[in-house]
């Protein structure tokens, strides 16, 4: 067995997620990716049960790992209940692990994810909050959110929100010793290393490609060519 | 001897919903894009049903969007949500609602990843206690906040002011239900009706008068894909999705879509509106766009509460048209209003889609 199939096989995903591909395709047929990106779910499948360490480590450096959206719809199809998504999600892990993420233009996209939800996480307690939904950023959501970014205090009240305030309530303060709780999380299960893997390696790739990258932020060069960078060769 | 085997076969999805007394825990993207529904779902719980539902100001998001993102462990996900256990322990309650179908799906694997593989409990129960020292008990009930308002779908309806018949023709109206990728595909007994063919948003649909439509793509993802939304290059993946299932219902000329998911209903109101504009394309036959509510939105035009306060106004497209078809009386003055009824300007309009 050999030593990237011996770490996938590590992750509790990928012991569920795959017991044996017999290559019949229902998983491309049902996957919103393979519609839209040069992306085969069958052929991800193969490819790891092949165990051939070559060919996993090119998928590992791919771009083709960071293209599923992970709605998991593959895994009600699978007639022998393999779940592609959850193949995908312990291939990342590993890539990212390994430095191997910054290879391709999707996977260098970690790091403006890192930097916005994952940093938002540890500094709010939310995912997403509107304050972080700016319209320039999104332009997609039109001019009535332009209206709401400007009104949110205004909006949020009137809409029974306790928007930046103590208590309960929806988009609340989340209270310093409760982020606490939350950081302590992060460092005792591994977020914290997995926080730090993308930054060395993103800052070691921006060192490489010549970009100005910031030690933490969104305000900086490196964020904004991953955030909007697409060479147009992604899609079917 | 066939409708015993149906019967059967059906047991499978009848899940079961607790009664009373729940631990509410919030979505990140449901308080962001859609605050009245939150507000519109506990109000409809305490003062309409005299349900018990307590929040516990400690709670924080699940890290769901994080982990699907791929930059959150596994494990820093189990424990945060453990954490929630925690809280929902001490508070002394049993069961617990996640307001977000992907916090739902993720508590759904959590739990049957704990059933299968005991070790990973165990070593999430230890760093818990290492990074906080709380501890907790297994949730006995876990169900969506949609699947109460399902279950209590009849009283609901003994308490409505409005059915969801046109008022003018005296038709059912015609609804599109979306249930969201995580409610069901994961772990299909989790959902009420299954993967196959999930009823909790029809249950309510058809309950409150209206008749659902069955369309090709019904079940086909609205696209969100996480990173393929969240990072700007990669939006076409999520608007392509969505476009694909507006192509689709289209013929059927829907007069409202409705979905179980709050980063559903956000997508599939947004992208309307950029397609529009990138395309001059809407999906009905005057230029407006498909008005896409919330279920705790249609639930509370059910009983009767005011559009502005349920939060209509967030929408990109313009819901008055399903207003009047509902024959539901609005100020329209008093839309972009705040909390105290002052001015606070009104959203711009968008070139091409009619609002």
């Amino acid at each position: 067995m050999g030593k990237l199939y011996d770490k996938l096989n590590q992750d509790i995903r990928f012991i569920e997620g795959l017991n044996g591909c017999m290559n019949c395709g229902v998983c491309t047929a049902i996957c919103p990716a393979a519609e839209f990106y040069h992306y085969d779910p069958r052929v991800i499948c193969d490819t790891v049960q092949s165990k051939d360490e070559a060919l996993i480590e090119a998928l590992l450096r791919s771009e083709t790992i960071w293209y599923c959206g992970e709605c998991m719809s593959c895994k009600t199809r699978c007639p022998r209940n393999n779940t592609p998504g959850f193949i995908i999600m312990t291939l990342r892990k590993l890539s990212q692990e390994l430095g191997y993420f910054t290879d391709s233009e999707k996977g260098r996209q970690q790091f403006a994810i890192k930097r916005a939800i994952g940093e938002n996480i540890l500094r709010t307690g939310y995912c997403v909050h509107p304050d972080i939904v700016s319209p320039q950023m999104h332009p997609e959501q039109g001019p009535v959110w332009d209206w709401i970014s400007r009104n949110t205090p205004e909006i949020m009240e009137k809409l029974g929100s306790n928007y930046k305030q103590n208590g309960i309530g929806g988009l609340r303060n989340i209270a310093p010793e409760v982020l606490d709780e939350i950081n302590k999380i992060f460092e005792v299960t591994g977020c914290k290393t997995m926080f730090d893997t993308i930054e060395r390696h993103s800052k070691h790739k921006a060192d490489e490609m010549g970009i100005e990258i910031s030690p933490e932020g969104i305000g900086n060069e490196y964020f904004m060519t991953v955030y909007t960078e697409n060479n147009g060769t992604h899609n079917a | 001897m066939v409708l015993e085997g149906k019967k059967r076969v059906w047991e499978d999805y009848q899940k079961e919903i607790a009664n009373d007394h729940y631990f509410y825990v919030r979505s990140c993207i449901r308080q962001t894009f859609f605050p009245g529904s939150e507000t519109t779902f506990l109000r409809i719980m305490k003062n309409d049903l005299g349900k018990d539902v307590f929040e516990d100001a400690r709670h924080t998001t699940c890290t769901g969007i994080g982990y699907h993102t791929d930059i959150v462990p596994l494990e820093t996900t189990m424990t945060v949500i453990a954490r929630h256990f925690a809280l929902m322990t001490e508070a002394g309650y049993v069961n617990i609602i996640p307001s977000c179908v992907t916090s739902f799906g993720l508590y759904t694997e959590v739990l049957e990843t704990w059933k299968h593989f005991p070790e990973i409990e165990e070593k999430i129960r230890e760093y818990l206690w290492k990074a906080t020292k709380r501890e907790f008990k297994i949730p006995e009930n876990l169900v969506h906040t949609s699947d109460i308002i399902y279950k209590f779908r009849s009283q609901i309806k003994e308490k409505s002011k409005v059915s969801l018949i046109n008022k003018r023709t005296g038709e059912p109206l015609k609804v599109v239900e979306h249930i969201g990728c995580h409610y069901s595909k994961m772990f299909p007994t989790s959902g009420v009706g299954g993967a196959e063919f999930p009823s909790v948003l029809t249950g309510m649909i058809e309950s409150w008068g209206g008749s659902v439509i069955d369309y090709p793509e019904r079940r086909h993802c609205c696209g969100f894909g996480f990173r393929q939304y969240l990072v700007m290059a990669n939006r076409g993946y999520s608007v392509s999705n969505s476009k694909k299932k507006f192509e689709s219902m289209r013929p059927f000329q829907p007069d409202f879509i409705v979905a179980n998911c709050p980063g559903c209903s956000m997508f599939l109101d947004r992208w309307q509106y950029t397609i529009a504009e990138l395309e001059g394309v809407t999906y009905d036959n005057r230029g407006m766009g498909i008005p896409v509510l919330t279920y705790e939105e249609m639930a509370g035009l059910v009983m009767g509460y005011s559009p502005w306060e349920l939060g209509l106004q967030m929408h990109q497209v313009s819901v008055e048209q399903l207003l009047d078809k509902l024959g539901i009386k609005y100020d329209k003055e008093q839309k972009y209003r705040g909390a105290k009824g002052q001015k606070i300007g009104e959203p711009q309009k968008p070139q091409f889609l009619i609002v």
